[in-house]
């Protein structure tokens, strides 16, 4: 398929059915369909009033400390001996990841819709820690459902959330991963829904999410283009981005759509390999099918169960994608990869050695994959690297990994 | 009694319950729950304990608008084994059984997807299964689905929630077949002590926008809730409270007391007619 198949500019999708192609949509119990409805026009007036943007303009600048750097990594980029490498400093946005931007924008959204009540589905922990702590700073009650296995693989942001007043609900169904405190977070909003705002911390779930969230986001793409400008006169060869449910990628991704020399990549977790089973690459291994509300590229054994995903890293431990990605994947817009467990601890050791900065194992997977695609490319060629999070919260993972004791 | 050419054999249902001015009573069971071969023996049962029809639910993996009950028997007939091929013998079992009254999936979409619309909805056609409910399925998103059980004469039946508003409720009004599934509260399933407060008035706006019989589920779980909805709706539908009966039961008695489940809760609809 061509890009010409499009029936509009790839960055006016979602259609007001929340379509990108045939992927996204409403797939949702009847019960929310008010609330959906309600937050599709909140969220349309909000984006069209000058306060609100102001508002969340001021935030990411006073709060988040935005702009984030674009900072080229250039002893990373000789040690290659490829295209140079530039890291889009996310892991120094207050709460250590991209998370807060878009939990910034739709904590003004559940203030100003009149709702007292947030709701949170968090893998790693970074968004329910974003989500804290923007409820924490609106004053909102907060409510974080965690899978009980990432509870344990993640304490310390389970401490830091309810340091900062939130409530953590531990999720005991399924897998007890991220896709079952998804799951469990949508109960509690069909259940709750009249009081309750649910914060979706990706581009998935049902419409609007992924397009307020990628919107929402995209303040990395587009301050990652202007600094590119200044930096180096022109636009980047290519954007490197990891992609759990992939916000931190389309946020990077969308400003760039329209720019076809840009070449788009994304890193999918492939844990212990794909040819295992144990991996969360969707996009890479996975059917078309429906989950949590839009259909996308889906984990799913072949009577349409969903499968347990598999990454050494929490945020990527999810057998979903935003649709957006599964449509930028069918018509060749941007590329997905898969990257192992052990690529991304490489990585991780490399960038901690070469730069003095130490990632998050999800961007991790975003460094492997760009040092490998600089290594076949001239010196002179740009490579920028969303760099999400930083890696604080996953010392003991890769303690563990490099059998180290703590 | 005999069909009328075209007319489904939930319409058929519905109309011979109003004209007794009776409630209905439909039992969902998760197909192999609690065990594979289960639904085989339990559902002839129900039929014999008064259940005017019978929803068998497709498990899944991640069913989000259901409560831990219904949680745990899709996760215990995972386990077994079950797929949707085998919900569709196990549908197939029962005619041949000469289970004769209306038999209604509920499954959510992505295993239906997985098996093909099509495939899906022509062999419940074939087998005489009579209607579909899909609860992650709104109208916006069932126009395929929709255009495939009018092809094969399949009821597609929708829901409306105490949250809807009317012009939902007109919209599925419009679209929907067989009956309305009311959501009785708002929430996901699973057996409650008390109906929810708002299910008369809720009822009595739904009923304003339609003349298709209304199904009362989610909650639904004792005798009083039966007395209370007999007055309001043309039949409830009774899943979490009977999959905690058969679940407590010995396997040797589940039939039993999925039977007995079924008389009790209607003891106060056969007191008052003799
Ligand atoms: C630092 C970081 N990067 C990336 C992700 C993956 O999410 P997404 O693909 O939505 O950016 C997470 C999720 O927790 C994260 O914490």
């Amino acid at each position: 398929m061509t890009l010409e198949a499009s029936p509009r500019p790839i960055s006016q999708l979602p259609d007001e059915r929340g379509r990108f192609g045939q992927f996204g949509g409403i797939y949702a119990p009847v019960t929310l369909l008010p609330a959906i409805e309600e937050l599709i026009d909140a969220y349309r007036e909000a984006r069209q009033d000058p306060a609100f943007q102001a508002e969340f303009e001021r935030l990411l600048r006073h709060y988040v400390g935005r702009p984030t750097p674009l900072y080229h990594a250039a002893k990373l980029s000789r040690e290659i001996g490829g295209a140079q490498i530039y890291l889009k400093r996310e892991d120094l946005a207050h709460t250590g990841a991209h998370k807060i931007n878009n939990a910034i924008g739709q904590g003004l959204l559940a203030k100003r819709m009149g709702k007292p009540r947030v709701i949170a589905e968090t893998g790693a922990g970074q968004h329910g820690v974003a989500t804290a702590t923007v409820c924490a700073m609106l004053g909102l009650e907060c409510v974080v459902y965690m899978g009980e296995l990432d509870i344990q693989r993640q304490a310390l942001n389970v401490f830091r959330m309810k340091l900062l007043g939130a409530e953590v609900r531990p999720v005991t169904s399924g897998s007890r991963t991220l896709k079952d405190a998804m799951n469990e977070a949508i109960r509690d909003w069909v259940t709750n829904v009249r009081t309750t705002y649910y914060l979706i911390g990706s581009v998935a779930g049902m419409h609007p999410y992924p397009m307020m969230v990628r919107d929402f986001q995209s303040v990395i793409g587009h301050e990652t283009r202007q600094q590119m400008l200044e930096l180096c006169g022109r636009l980047p060869d290519a954007i490197v981005a990891c992609v759990g449910g992939g916000s931190n990628a389309m946020g990077i991704f969308y400003p760039f759509l329209e720019d076809p020399e840009v070449e788009l990549h994304g890193a999918e977790a492939a844990g212990e390999g794909i040819e295992t089973g144990r991996h969360a690459a969707s996009l890479t291994a996975g059917r078309v099918g429906v989950l949590h509300g839009s259909k996308s590229y889906v984990l799913q054994d072949e009577d349409g169960q969903i499968l347990e995903a598999h990454s050494i890293s929490a945020g990527l431990d999810y057998p979903g994608v935003g649709p957006e990605h599964s449509y930028l994947k069918e018509i060749g817009r941007a590329t997905y990869h898969p990257v192992t467990d052990r690529e991304a601890l490489e990585a991780f050791q490399l960038l901690c050695r070469t730069e003095g900065i130490i990632p998050a194992l999800e961007p991790a997977h975003a460094v492997a994959l760009a040092v490998r695609l600089a290594a076949e490319r001239s010196p002179g060629e740009i490579i920028v690297v969303n760099l999400s999070g930083r890696g604080d919260k996953d010392m003991h993972t890769v303690a563990q990994a490099l059998g180290v004791s703590l | 009694m005999s069909r009328a050419v075209g007319q489904s054999r939930i319409a058929e249902t519905f109309e011979r319950l109003r004209s007794r001015g009776e409630l209905g009573i439909i039992p969902y069971l998760t197909v192999g729950f609690p065990g594979r071969e289960s639904t085989r023996q339990i559902v002839p049962a129900l039929v014999e304990g008064g259940a005017a029809a019978i929803e068998l639910g497709i498990p899944f993996s991640d069913p989000l608008a259901d409560g831990a009950t219904i949680q745990r028997s899709s996760q215990v007939a995972l386990a077994n084994g079950v797929t949707v091929r085998f919900c569709l013998e196990t549908a197939a079992a029962l005619r041949q059984l000469g289970v004769d009254v209306p038999l209604v999936f509920m499954g959510y979409f992505n295993p239906l997807l997985q098996f093909g619309l099509e495939r899906f909805v022509s062999s419940c056609a074939e087998i005489g299964v009579d209607g579909l409910i899909v609860p992650d399925l709104p109208p916006i998103e069932s126009d395929e689905l929709a255009g495939l059980c009018r092809q094969y004469g399949r009821d597609l039946i929708f829901m409306v929630a105490p949250t809807s508003t009317d012009a939902h409720i007109q919209e599925v009004a419009r679209q929907a077949s067989g009956f309305l599934y009311c959501v009785s509260l708002t929430g996901v399933t699973g057996a409650r002590d008390r109906l929810d407060e708002g299910v008369g008035p809720f009822l009595a706006r739904v009923r304003r926008h339609t003349d298709l019989p209304l199904a009362l589920g989610f909650g639904i779980a004792r005798p009083e809730h039966v007395r209370e909805a007999a007055a309001l709706a043309d039949a409830v539908v009774v899943g979490s409270a009977l999959i905690d009966r058969i679940g407590r039961a010995m396997p040797d008695r589940q039939a039993e007391a999925a039977r007995s489940f079924i008389e009790w809760l209607r003891s106060p609809l056969t007191s008052s007619t003799g």
